[in-house]
């Protein structure tokens, strides 16, 4: 371990044929790097152990203080009434900060439609994006329609383009499914960098409208709190939309495929249309938020719409907690407000991200949040204990 | 149709073809052996064309001569590719080797994520020039524009490798315990294979020739940076899907293939395209022959 | 008595290997059926065929679902099979092992049930009604099979024996006509084999079953099952009712290293 960091110590300038040794980062990076394999064998140890013992008794689940309805209610009310007041109280730059999230609670729940709820590893989920950002871009540059003509058209269309996509790839799984996602992401955004006269090329669209309110001209920080207003309203609806499936006949599909396709069939599902449903469900919220991003930032090139998005929105997932859509609001929160509120770790966010994608999936691969299946309430007058 | 043209593209594409070869085999083993893809493969080869440059960069200053660096370079980028090979499967993949397929796939993309920001934080995330360490060879000088010593070196080197390790497959006792293992993991444990230590060994193999192939095609092009991992590794996990997942002569081939297929799209169709080729190639195939050109169907067992 | 599955001359063929050859076998209504066999001799591989898991090579399936005619189920989608009322369980339990108790019951609702997406997302009055019945029923199957205690726990945390009898809950859950069962006394003791063959007849007769299993356990094929059919190398040996099957020369060979501990 000690030996694979010569990255680290040398910098080479081949402009000017310097070398830079950096002896102390070196000797740091050995200090670091022997402290951590300890703390790796210690924690892998104990993961065993955890693993042993959990197999030794069933363990059964405890009651978490979640359950209690009530309460869940009123913190989420009160996370909710604090957004609403949020624009009046930060700056426009901030607020901003706060639209960006949102949206990227809104592309994480749709994500978490696909990856965690249905188990369709997805990592083209930008190419969506970029669908509706420049559904409106387009349709707004060329024909003049308005954003709140183009928003559910956006989620539309990228719907129909996920359930497209599904089509021809019903048949793959796992990681097969997750490389063509990624080719057909990547093909997206290629075809939108080539060809440039329609799609502005590499250099984007710019002057796309920001949407209006009856018609009223709103000044920039007007929009702007406006526009956040409009992202909250629509995460809102997303995770409304996105709970009550969770909890349904389709949702409950969904599940099943994710952990047994061969018994999802005998149980009567249809897996061609439940996957076609999962997509289509799932990319539908990528589409609506491409357009009210475009109709945020008012120019959109294809640079926004890279693997690396894909990555962030999957990483946000990840961490959060597969398929629970409180853990990728908690995932979102880490991801796009922590790093702009600790500045002197912005530098060091992805490497930081990265890595705890790859420890969470070693050590808790369930997320911060783990998904949890509902737990019913049942009259039943001669229950027995037992349930706990 | 222009035959010089034509013959140009051909050799363009053989020079290409080698290198998504070398990197594909290293995809090959590994999911003919743990069934997993590798996403941070193409970081290794990345890493490995910066540890060249850094290498060379030492040298260079000192005094050698060329052909010495390029050995030396490569050498070491080897070495040093074959330890974060090592590392990387020790650290992200081996603890998950009884979870599902889903874990240890984000794993990889969170290992990929990792080591490109890694190299942006301790290097650097501009394009950095790499001195062309390949001497000019005589007896290419009358056909140097279209086959310049670099192309003929890349060929060449990538031909030996691979011959070398289609015999180290054949024949050495670890190869055998290789190919017993990709057949069935459980059995080739009861007679003795040491499995843990042929999926390190995978790994060492793979990353090292995904070094060698960093360093000839760093400086053949001239540039690097932390990005060329990505575009390079699914490239290379393209070929080796064309030719069959699993399968070491696949992906050679579909190493070749891919690159003569690259190289016609982008000299008779459009060069804007050329990414597009690959990917749609992959898409295709893993649509509609998943089992590559030479390989097999696999039947689940319900 | 109506036959409720008709499978008729089946063969199977993977590549060049014939897993199955000419297989003939009828269940009528409201019977208990066994197929026994050695290891390999293709009893699963021949219940993949019925539910349409696997398009037999040859042959042809019948199934008459309740008050219908006999309907062809070659080439069929396994979850049309299902809906057409036979259900299965797995010789290597595959439950929704992620998912609650209560869940895998109500999944296999998915069939009887017809909310769609937008039922789930405005939740009319109907919906929160189906979704009501749907967990009525499924914590009365579980009740059924004394899985109740656990309706809220993960399936995969349940005991190896409940695991079992969770595929059955799930199988019934489908509201089948005919329940096929895949070893489903394997890997448990004898008290739980008994009771497991309680409850194959309860639940018969409860729900006015038709029973195909696969098993292995002789005692229990032997006092259970009303007809037997033997299967070895993928062809049917002998057929009859346990006293005929037990004295037949051909199925005493085939078993001769088998019978010692049944």
């Amino acid at each position: 371990m000690l030996l694979t960091f010569p990255l680290v110590g040398v910098r080479f300038n081949p402009v000017e044929n310097i070398i830079q040794w950096r002896w102390r980062n070196l000797a740091l990076v050995g200090i670091g790097a022997f402290v951590l394999s300890a703390l790796w064998r210690w924690a892998l140890a104990r993961r065993e152990m955890v693993m042993v013992s959990a197999a030794g008794q069933s363990s059964f689940r405890q009651r978490s203080i979640w359950d209690n309805r009530t309460l869940r209610w009123s913190v989420g009310g009160g996370v909710v009434a604090g957004l609403v007041v949020v624009p009046w109280l930060v700056s426009t730059y901030q607020t901003n900060i706060f639209i960006s999230f949102l949206l990227y609670v809104i592309l994480g729940v749709g994500l978490n439609i696909v990856v965690g709820v249905a188990g369709l590893l997805f990592l083209g989920y930008a190419a969506f994006y970029a669908i509706g950002a420049y559904a409106y871009a387009l349709l707004n540059h060329y024909l003049g329609w308005g954003f709140w003509a183009v928003l559910p058209l956006g989620g539309a269309l990228a719907a129909v383009a996920g359930v497209l996509l599904a089509f021809p790839v019903l048949r793959l799984r796992g990681d097969y499914l997750a490389i063509v996602t990624l080719g057909f992401g990547e093909i997206v955004r290629l075809v939108l960098e080539n060809w440039s006269s329609f799609t502005g090329g590499p250099s984007g669209i710019s002057n796309i409208d920001r949407p209006g309110l009856f018609g009223q001209e709103l000044s920039v920080a007007g929009t702007n709190i406006y526009i956040y207003y409009i992202v909250l309203a629509m995460t809102l609806l997303t995770l409304v939309v996105a709970e009550r499936l969770k909890d349904s006949r389709v949702g409950r599909a969904l599940q099943a495929l994710r952990e047994d396709e061969v018994a999802c069939q005998a149980m009567g599902i249809d897996r061609v249309g439940v996957k076609l449903m999962a997509f289509g469900l799932g990319t539908a919220w990528a589409g609506f938020a491409g357009v009210i991003f475009a109709a945020k930032t008012t120019f959109i090139n294809p640079a926004s719409f890279t693997f690396f998005e894909s990555a962030i929105i999957l990483s946000i997932v990840v961490l959060g907690g597969m398929g629970s859509n409180w853990g990728v609001i908690l995932g979102a929160a880490f991801l796009v407000l922590l790093p702009e509120y600790l500045r002197a770790f912005s530098e060091y966010r992805m490497i930081l991200f990265a890595v705890a994608m790859v420890l969470m999936m070693v050590f808790r691969p369930q997320g911060m949040i783990p998904a949890r299946s509902r737990q019913y309430p049942v009259e039943d007058a001669e229950r027995e204990e037992g349930g706990r | 149709m222009d035959l010089q043209y034509f013959f140009e593209l051909t050799l363009s594409g053989l020079t290409r073809g080698s290198i998504y070869a070398l990197i594909a085999i290293g995809y090959t083993m590994v999911y003919g052996i743990i069934e997993l893809i590798n996403f941070a493969h193409g970081e290794v080869y990345m890493i490995g064309a910066f540890t060249g440059l850094i290498v060379a960069g030492i040298l260079g200053t000192m005094g050698f001569p060329l052909p010495a660096i390029l050995v030396l370079a490569a050498l070491v980028a080897m070495l040093y590719c074959a330890g974060y090979g090592y590392t990387i499967e020790k650290i992200a993949y081996k603890p998950l080797r009884q979870a599902g397929r889903l874990s240890p796939l984000i794993s990889a993309i969170g290992m990929s994520l990792f080591l490109q920001n890694y190299v942006i934080l301790v290097q650097t995330s501009d394009f950095v020039p790499f001195p062309s360490l390949i001497p000019e060879f005589a007896f290419l000088e009358p056909i140097a524009h279209i086959f310049g010593s670099s192309d003929f070196l890349i060929v060449v080197v990538s031909a030996v490798l691979m011959a070398g390790l289609t015999v180290f497959i054949k024949y050495t006792k670890i190869g055998k315990a290789m190919r017993a293992t990709a057949q069935n993991r459980k059995m080739a444990l009861l007679l003795g294979v040491d499995a843990d230590r042929i999926i390190s060994v995978t790994f060492i193999i793979g990353s090292a020739l995904a070094a060698v192939g960093g360093v000839l095609i760093a400086s053949h092009v001239g540039m690097v940076n932390f990005a060329i991992g990505f575009i390079a590794g699914i490239k290379a996990f393209t070929a080796a899907v064309l030719g069959g997942i699993g399968s070491l002569p696949g992906a050679m081939l579909g190493g070749l293939f891919l690159g003569l297929a690259e190289s016609f799209g982008a000299g008779y169709i459009s060069s804007d395209y050329e990414d597009v080729f690959a990917f749609s190639l992959l898409v295709i195939f893993l649509i509609f022959r998943p089992s590559g050109i030479m390989g097999k169907a696999k039947v689940e067992k319900v | 008595m109506e036959a409720v599955l008709d499978v008729r001359s089946v063969s199977m063929n993977f590549g060049g290997l014939r897993a199955l050859s000419d297989v003939s076998v009828t269940v009528r209504e409201g019977e208990i059926v066994a197929i026994i066999g050695p290891n390999g001799a293709g009893k699963t591989t021949f219940f993949n065929c019925v539910t349409s898991i696997y398009t037999p090579s040859e042959g042809e399936v019948y199934f008459t679902p309740r008050g219908g005619t006999p309907v062809r189920l070659n080439g069929m989608k396994p979850n049309a099979v299902t809906a057409l009322g036979m259900a299965r369980t797995f010789q290597n339990i595959r439950l929704f092992r992620n998912m609650s108790v209560l869940e895998n019951v109500m999944v296999a609702r998915h069939c009887r049930t017809r909310a769609g997406i937008f039922g789930a997302i405005f939740r009319p009055r109907w919906v929160r009604q189906e979704e009501a019945e749907i967990v009525r029923r499924s914590y009365a199957l579980l009740r059924a099979l004394g899985l109740h205690p656990w309706y809220n726990e993960l399936a995969a945390n349940l005991p190896y024996g409940q695991q079992r009898r969770l595929e059955i809950a799930r199988a019934l859950a489908t509201e089948p006509r005919l329940l096929l069962l895949d070893e489903p006394a394997a890997g448990m003791n004898p008290q739980e084999t008994a009771a497991l063959k309680d409850l194959v007849v309860r639940i018969r007769d409860q729900f006015g079953l038709a029973i195909l299993l696969i098993e292995h356990d002789m005692s229990m094929v032997m006092s259970l099952s009303e007809r037997i059919y033997v299967m070895e190398y993928g062809c049917l040996i002998a057929e009859g009712t346990p006293q005929e099957v037990r004295r037949d020369p051909r199925v005493i060979k085939a078993y001769l290293g088998e019978v010692d501990h049944a």
